[in-house]
């Protein structure tokens, strides 16, 4: 689904240079339910912000479902977006004057589907994460995990390929943190990759696989089998020191 | 293309903004508005300056006599010159003069019919004074060429004596007075101008020089000129003046022997006034049109500005550049057009009330009788539509403009930054 190939990433801080991705080569399978993690400053909001196609790279490769990804029209690029990936962020970002369904609705328009027909898709997928009765409401109207299942439905409506997900428990408390990710493990098990970005560990050891970043590279990888032991240390973790 | 998806989008963007669609509209309303208003009081200025033309022939002149002020050919100054029949004669006889007439004031007179009787200014002239004057005939005829050569008694009186002694009788047919000669009434006149009045009589000056003694003498020559540029007008006063000198042997530079009027030259110079009071008109206009776009253009950079990160948010949704400056081009369009319309219709609504109170207030004036109406400043103070449009259309592509420039630029930022505006 996903390839990485030697990706190369650096911002221009006034006349100093940030490397930012020191050449990542990575795999994820269609299917599978990643995390990525790092220290602040490591690189992993710029890596999913290159995966999202929200941001280009300088060197390397990177092919999603096949197709390279570079240098992309903006158009074209707001095609993929579209079509194949699905964002859920930190701070929701829903749109402040739209009411919920108006939310689900909008990468529906985009699509140019019609309004009564994107309004009605829009109403099931709030229906399937349990906000059919918050349809009408306004964002500033709803809780923070509320706004966080409006813009999961967001994320799924245009039945997205990869979802992308930027901390999405950051801004939640840890009841809502589950639950949040508890609809992120049903959406994996209908066969749609996601990829979340977070630093609790918590919520990555309910994850697949885990990507460790350090310092623009991929320090440790933990897989499957590995998880369990990766669990046990995450338990060590939590005692007191 | 007209997508129907599309306007609804925009519709409740703008529904759920009303302020900001406030602010964009009332600067757009407020420029139009001051336009028209501004133009609207420019165009009543001049209208009314120059309805004051209509009076005369607006290529007149008049001419009287006075005192010579220079010596000349052996005789002193202070010579009282006499206009003459061969003055009249000759000055016809000049290229470009169009009607002509002599003008021989008999003074005041008692007019009598019936029991009614008041007393009126007679003048003699010719037939075409009717049109060097712009009288209205109401009733009747003017006098004619073959009043003119049996020097008949006729009379052409004025509405108002009309109106004071015949009292509703048909005037026309009646004999009428005047000191103790009779003189059969053939047409009533109106003035277009009221200040000019309506208390005379007209004879043919042939009468007037047989029954009242006025020989060769004339007082006064009027005539029109043919379709002259200000220089000819100019040039054909300098050649009367001369052709005079020589028949009165008065300096041709003595400007005081006589008198001269020349109403062409009066009008183009009050419509030079009124070129520049209307040029200066256009020049506020168009800086409250500049100020109008630059307050649109502010608020569309403010706009545009504040949905930096909604910009964001709907690209990394699959919005495409052009579906995000469509969206806020628009949006801008829509709302000034609409505003710019209401600015329009307000601004021509309060010319347009202006202009009926003035028409009300001016036909009462002409009800209240012997108000001879005051000299008029402003007159039908309206704003060509045309013009209006293209004021609004220009409005509206600088706010489109405006809303262009910031909203192409938004939608070529990279969606992660917008996303991270706030």
């Amino acid at each position: 689904m996903i390839t990485l190939t030697n990706i190369h990433k650096s911002y221009q801080m006034g006349t100093n240079s940030l490397h930012v991705l020191k050449g990542i080569d990575l795999e994820i399978q269609q299917g599978e339910f990643v995390s990525i993690m790092g220290s602040s400053g490591s690189g992993k909001s710029t890596l999913l912000n290159i995966l999202g196609i929200l941001d280009n790279y300088d060197r390397g490769e990177y092919h999603l479902d096949g197709q390279l990804i570079r240098n992309m029209s903006e158009r074209k690029a707001a095609n993929y977006r579209n079509e194949t990936l699905g964002f859920i962020f930190q701070s929701f970002n829903l749109i402040s004057f739209k009411n919920a369904v108006e939310n689900v609705a909008l990468p529906l328009y985009y699509k140019g589907i019609r309004r009564k027909k994107r309004n009605a898709i829009a109403l099931e997928y709030l229906d399937k994460l349990g906000l059919k009765n918050w349809a009408e409401h306004m964002p500033n109207e709803l809780s923070g995990g509320q706004k966080q299942r409006v813009a999961i439905a967001r994320a799924l409506i245009s039945q997205p390929k990869v979802i992308l997900a930027d901390e999405p428990t950051g801004a939640l408390d840890t009841q809502t943190s589950y639950e949040v990710m508890e609809i992120l493990k049903s959406v994996n098990k209908e066969g749609i990759t996601v990829i979340i970005v977070t630093h609790e560990h918590d919520i990555a050891a309910m994850t697949d696989k885990i990507i460790k970043l350090k310092d623009g590279n991929i320090g440790d990888l933990i897989i499957n089998g590995d998880l369990a032991s990766f669990k046990k240390e995450f338990a060590k973790e939590l005692q007191p020191a | 293309m007209f997508d129907i998806d599309k306007w609804q989008e925009i519709l409740s963007t703008i529904k759920k903004n009303k302020l900001r669609t406030f602010l964009t509209g009332f600067a757009v309303a407020w420029g139009i508005f001051m336009l028209m208003v501004l133009l609207g009081a420019g165009n009543g200025l001049s209208n009314g300056v120059g309805s004051n033309f209509e009076g005369n022939a607006i290529n007149a002149m008049w001419i009287w006599s006075r005192e010579t002020s220079m010596p000349h050919a052996g005789f002193q100054s202070g010579r009282r010159i006499q206009l003459t029949m061969d003055d009249l004669e000759a000055i016809s006889e000049m290229e470009k003069i169009d009607k002509i007439s002599a003008r021989y004031w008999i003074g005041d007179r008692t007019y009598a019919f019936g029991n009614e009787y008041g007393n009126y200014n007679t003048q003699s002239c010719h037939p075409d004074y009717m049109v060097i004057e712009k009288f209205e005939i109401t009733k009747g005829r003017f006098l004619n060429d073959i009043d003119m050569q049996y020097a008949r008694k006729v009379m052409v009186i004025g509405a108002d004596i009309d109106n004071a002694l015949f009292k509703g009788v048909d005037p026309i047919g009646q004999i009428l007075k005047v000191g103790n000669v009779p003189f059969k009434v053939i047409g009533v006149y109106a003035e277009k101008d009221p200040r000019e009045g309506t208390r005379q009589g007209l004879i043919p000056i042939t009468t007037a020089q047989k029954l009242f003694n006025a020989g060769n003498r004339i007082h006064n020559i009027a005539l029109t000129t043919f379709d002259v540029s200000k220089n000819e007008s100019q040039a054909i006063e300098k050649e009367i003046r001369n052709l005079l000198a020589q028949n009165h042997k008065f300096h041709p530079d003595d400007e005081r022997a006589v008198g001269l009027y020349n109403s062409l030259e009066n009008y183009i110079e009050t419509m030079n006034i009124f070129r520049t009071i209307k040029m200066f008109v256009w020049l506020i206009g168009i800086g409250t049109l500049i100020a109008g776009i630059v307050g649109v253009s502010n608020i569309m950079l403010i706009v545009v500005k504040e949905r930096t990160k909604e910009i964001g948010i709907r690209k990394a949704l699959g919005a495409t550049p052009a579906s995000i400056v469509g969206l806020v081009l628009l949006e801008s369009i829509l709302i000034t057009a609409l505003a710019g319309y209401v600015g329009m219709f307000l601004g021509i609504s309060l010319m347009e009330m202006v202009n009926f109170a003035m028409e009300k207030q001016a036909q009462a004036n002409v009800g209240a009788s012997g108000d001879r109406g005051e000299m008029r400043m402003f007159m039908n103070p309206t704003v060509d539509l045309g013009i209006a449009v293209s004021a609004m259309f220009l409005l509206v592509s600088a706010g489109a403009l405006a809303g262009y420039i910031p909203a192409r630029r938004a939608a070529a930022v990279k969606p992660i930054e917008a996303l991270h505006d706030e």
